[in-house]
């Protein structure tokens, strides 16, 4: 039963909350011995407050039974109650912050961000700091300065990244969702990962407020959940525009879990572009083969499929690695020490104490990608990289806006291979960086993308699909996800735990 | 754009404000290689006439009303100092 | 040979505004350490910076006041570069698309004596941007303290073109600047409070020559006393140094206004490269010709222009307006107490005189004063009309400062109307003549000044309620019977 709990959508708790089958205390409960259970084999927690997620869910509880004696017989809020798991790059008051860093393992936050204030606005409960490459800056997350999380469908394998944690929690029942954060690909690649749905999206949907910056033009937060009607649940209650956050736009949220029924009802044939040029060398075959197995599903439910070109998308790594760097260089630079985070002890001078604690505190891949950024903005090279990259930015957009021109959304892999080994491209930096190839271009469009389950390796290891959407138009990009998830099981199948 | 031997670690690194380590230096010097060999293929593209990109969604003048609010407490503010004295962060004497 | 001097002024000056440039946290000046924060002026990791709209309103007015075009779109830069006082370790300023381009500042130099108008000049201008203030650092032993109270306050950077040709120009030019700033209500200039913050970059060349001297940037110019006396001696300096066959080292020195020296700061510095590119967490500002026009509107006249208006309106001459002009509240004043009593003159003289005289004395702001333009205006008017005399008015005007009483009530509580019965000043002035014969002798044969023999026994006679001027006319024509 309390296993059952644990691995149940949002959908269904909040059902089964509101008819009184289980309390949002012996709901946390569950999670929370769930949680004990398999962490210690998973690792996807960073930290997690019983105390403060039990009276969390006690004030739910209250919440629901105060609105009961009111006498409202409406159902209750879909997230109330629900414990939801935030990446530990999310602040929360009174919660430790670490990025998964050594350089904030003992920070706490004085303030929540405006996602968390949301959820909470919401009846959501806010559970635990869920592990991640180092200040999101991987795809595997070995790179956490604490712990590398495991791969719930294999151990020995990694979860994906940067937002590892997040998927690998929600896969294996440690929450019932979580939030993520998706720079190039770190929510929609582990989603593939660990058969999970997971979303980004549109930049400046969702605030950024208080969500540790890596790069701050492509950084966006977005669910991870078992369905997708789940994570449009979550995108509702987490989208909209915020006063804090300048880059967060002025547009009404639409219902997304009411507007993708309605759609799905509606009986709408997709138009869905084939991207050539996201199925060449790199491509894993089973990958491929799912994946076109996915399309034929498509196909068959009276989709329109056509071939259309991203001709720009063999740069996008390259100018995102540029774009990305050297915004980290800078978003990274007040980790110094002297306001918080850790500072070196042997320092001798104020200049001497940047060098060391910034040496001591952070990881080699944060390391290599803030020289790497702060190379490509020095005097001199600005023009030749950085704004070069800024211009190839704007032909990749270019190339997603021409293709919507013919279709309503495009359909690729998540990521070119399923789960690989720990360990396996540690040493090979660009190895690594070329995990992300099929995800990257949606940040520097901005545009929505979602990756969800479509298939498992004869290993037994999950694969992606990935859609992805119009800007702000996530609606149709959930609906047309949906359409799949519904004719499917795969996301159903839990891993060997 | 620059080749990869450019990369002019030390001089970079100190502007990063990071020490790194000779094993550092060594690996960072041939990883980064690598990745500046790569990111230059983005010289084959032709960008003339392209505007750059700064904002997927640009708008403009996006502001808030001059309202005072109130801020942290000084304990807040101080909560995660490394090292404080009389409500004040402290640093290494800094030598002007 | 003799050497020029080719100064530019970057002139750092803090808005007045309530909130900070990107976050919504009090600004302001003297509170307790770190009291004015919030996690965006600490830089707490998943902080985003929000314009503050205010503040674009106060660098659009001063761009208007000075003359400056308007960029009709700009944006927002990172300077990178570590500092303790600099939470997020990057500056949000503007680099390549300042706000504001061009203009100038109107200056008077210092006239031929204090009391003869000066020439007028105007100092152009490079730019004007906008950017977010550091905190404060202080030092004690052995540790360096931070105070962030400051950090992220509007800071407005104003660039001179280098054509200031002396230390008194640059002194000039800082004055016509904060009039201007406090005219438009942009900002105090407070110096002592930080409001207003100077660097100078000073070189030398033979008179004559078109090539710029290498330039040495001093720094820490924090008055306008020590902005001269600094300029004057840099300038002394490189002199000295050219003369003996030496070499201007490109450098910024750090000018000490207490022991009149200064010292390279070069040898601590690191090489610096800011890494400027645009701030991606903030979107571009446009303004348009209806915001421009809404600001125009509110602008108010210019120091310089009051002054000549003050001049020619009402006849003030430039001894009073050269008082009044740089201070807005002041000359407000002064122009209500004109309206009033109709003797812009005597007002004008009332107020630069005994007016600051006494908020001097008793360190009161204007603000403060008891006396408002309609006690000035109705001590003018009992002067005039002969009702009180001027010592009299004097002791008025002092008891009014400090009573805020009408000028006729103190009057009529001091018991100090003027004596205005003819027959008794005809007696005292006879009986003086009476007492004084050798003065009418001098007087009629022509020793003007012998007359002044009699108004002092005339003064005591009347207790000093005597208008001066009757008792000379009734003097004369009793000696001419
Ligand atoms: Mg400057
Ligand atoms: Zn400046």
């Amino acid at each position: 039963m309390s296993e059952e709990l644990c691995h149940s959508t949002i959908a269904d708790l909040s059902r089964l909350l509101d008819r009184g089958g289980v309390s949002a205390v012996e709901l946390m409960r569950a999670v929370i011995a769930r949680t004990k259970e398999v962490d210690g084999r998973v690792g996807a927690f960073n930290s997690f407050d019983e105390a403060d997620a039990l009276a969390q869910a006690a004030a739910s509880d209250e919440r629901r039974s105060r609105s009961r004696t009111a006498g409202s017989g409406a159902p209750g809020r879909p997230l109330e109650g629900i414990p939801i798991g935030l990446k530990d790059v999310i602040a929360v008051a009174g919660q430790p912050l670490t990025a998964s860093s050594r350089m904030l393992e003992h920070f706490v936050s004085p303030y929540d961000a405006t996602v968390t204030r949301k959820l909470r606005d919401a009846g959501a409960i806010c559970w635990g700091r869920l592990n991640l490459d180092e200040f999101a800056m991987g795809s595997s997350t070995e790179n956490s300065a604490f712990r590398t999380t495991s791969n719930p469908w294999d151990l020995e394998r990694v979860p994906g990244g940067s937002s590892g944690g997040s998927a690998a929690a929600v896969a294996a029942g440690e929450a019932i969702a979580a939030l993520g954060s998706d720079t190039g690909g770190s929510i929609r690649q582990p989603a593939a990962l660990c058969n999970v749905v997971g979303m980004k999206p549109t930049y400046g949907r969702v605030s950024r407020y208080g969500l540790i910056a890596f790069a701050s033009s492509l950084d966006q937060i977005g669910p991870f959940a078992r369905s997708v009607e789940d994570a449009a649940c979550l995108l509702s209650a987490i989208s909209g525009h915020d006063r804090r956050d300048s880059t967060s736009v002025d547009l009404g949220v639409p219902d997304y879990g009411a507007g993708m029924a309605a759609l799905a009802q509606s009986g709408r044939k997709w138009r869905l572009g084939i991207p050539k040029e996201y199925f060449g060398a790199g491509l894993d075959p089973e990958v491929g083969a799912a994946v076109q197995a996915a399309i034929d599903e498509y196909r068959r439910l009276g989709c329109e499929i056509r071939e259309v070109s991203l001709p720009h998308t063999k740069y996008a790594v390259g100018a995102y690695y540029i774009i990305a760097t050297a915004e980290c260089s800078s978003n990274l630079a007040r980790y110094d020490g002297v306001r918080y985070g850790h500072r070196s002890r042997d320092a001798t001078d104020a200049i001497d104490i940047y060098f060391k604690t910034r040496a001591e505190g952070f990881g080699p891949e944060v390391k290599r990608r803030i020289i790497l950024g702060t190379y490509v903005l020095s005097s001199g090279y600005y023009d030749a990289f950085y704004l070069r990259a800024q211009k190839v930015r704007t032909l990749i957009r270019r190339d997603f806006l021409e293709a919507y021109k013919d279709v309503d959304a495009i359909v690729t892999p998540t990521s070119p291979t399923p789960a690989f080994r720990k360990g396996e491209k540690a040493a090979n930096p660009l190895a690594m960086y070329l995990n992300d190839i099929y995800t990257i271009g949606v940040n520097l469009a901005g545009l929505p993308g979602i990756s969800i389950p479509c298939g498992f390796t004869r290993g037994g290891l999950p694969i992606g699909l990935q859609v992805i959407g119009q800007p702000f138009r996530e609606t149709e990009l959930l609906a047309v996800a949906a359409a799949y998830e519904k004719v499917t099981d795969w996301r159903m199948r839990r891993p060997p735990l | 754009m620059a080749k990869p031997e450019d990369l002019r670690l030390d001089h970079v690194a100190s502007l990063a404000r990071i020490a790194l380590t000779p094993d550092e230096k060594v690996r960072f010097a041939t990883q980064l290689g690598d990745v500046l060999a790569y990111v230059a293929q983005l010289n084959e593209v032709d960008v003339s006439g392209v505007e750059p990109t700064a904002h997927a969604f640009p708008v403009v003048n996006v502001w808030a009303q001059d309202i005072a609010e109130p801020g942290l407490s000084v304990e807040d503010a101080l909560r995660n100092a490394p090292e404080k004295r009389d409500n004040m962060f402290v640093v290494p004497k800094v030598v002007e | 040979m003799t050497y020029e001097a080719v100064i530019g002024l970057e002139v750092h000056v803090q808005l007045k505004t309530r909130s900070k440039m990107f976050t919504r946290v009090a600004a302001g000046y003297g509170h307790p350490e770190n009291t004015l924060t919030d996690p965006v002026v600490l830089a707490l990791p998943g902080t985003l910076p929000v314009m503050n709209k205010e503040a674009l309103d106060k660098i659009v007015r001063a761009g208007l006041l000075l003359g400056c075009e308007i960029a009709p779109e700009c944006k927002w830069d990172r300077k990178n570069y570590f500092y303790p006082d600099s939470p997020k370790n990057y500056q949000i300023s503007q680099y390549d698309q300042p706000l504001c381009r061009g203009g100038f500042v109107e200056i008077e130099l210092p006239g031929p004596a204090r009391n003869i108008m000066g020439e007028h000049r105007r100092i152009a201008l490079t730019r004007i941007h906008l950017e977010e203030d550091v905190g404060k650092l202080s030092h004690g032993e052995g540790a360096s303290l931070v105070d962030f109270n400051r950090a992220g306050t509007p800071l407005m950077e104003i660039v001179s073109e280098p054509v200031i040709h002396s230390a008194d120009e640059a002194f000039a030019y800082l004055t016509a600047l904060k009039a201007v700033m406090i005219y438009g209500g942009i900002s105090d200039c407070d110096m002592e409070k930080g409001q207003l913050r100077c660097d100078a970059n000073i070189s030398i060349r033979p008179a004559g020559d078109a090539a710029l001297g290498t330039k040495v940037e001093l720094k820490n110019l924090n008055s306008f006393s020590f902005v001269r006396d600094g300029i004057a001696h840099e300038v002394r300096r490189q002199v000295a140094v050219v003369g003996s066959g030496g070499k201007v080292v490109q450098e910024t020195r750090d000018y000490d206004g207490q022991t009149g020296e200064s010292k390279s700061l070069r040898s601590k510095e690191m090489a610096h490269d800011y890494r400027y590119f645009p701030d991606p967490d903030l979107m571009p500002v446009r303004v348009d010709e209806a915001w421009k026009e809404s600001i125009r509107t509110g602008c108010p006249e210019l120091p310089f222009d009051k002054q000549r208006r003050l001049q020619k309106e009402y006849g003030v001459p430039y001894t009073i307006t050269s008082v009044l002009v740089p201070d807005r509240a002041l000359s407000d004043f002064f122009e209500e107490a004109a309206r009033l009593c109709g003797r812009p003159q005597a007002a004008g003289n009332w107020i630069a005189n005994d007016l600051l005289r006494e908020l001097g004395a008793a360190k009161l702001e204007l603000a403060q004063s008891r006396v408002t333009p309609r006690h000035v205006a109705e001590l003018v008017v009992l002067v005039e009309t002969g009702a009180i005399l001027s010592n009299a008015a004097k002791e008025v005007f002092i008891d009014m400062f400090q009573t805020g009483d009408l000028p006729d009530a103190v009057v009529a509580r001091k018991g100090l109307r003027a004596e205005t019965n003819p027959d008794e000043l005809e007696r005292w002035c006879s009986d003086a003549i009476a007492a004084n014969p050798k003065s009418v002798a001098d007087f009629k044969s022509g020793k003007e000044s012998a007359i002044n023999a009699f108004k002092g026994p005339v003064m005591r006679a009347a207790k000093g309620k005597a208008d001066p001027k009757r008792v000379d006319e009734t003097l004369r024509r009793l000696l001419a019977g």
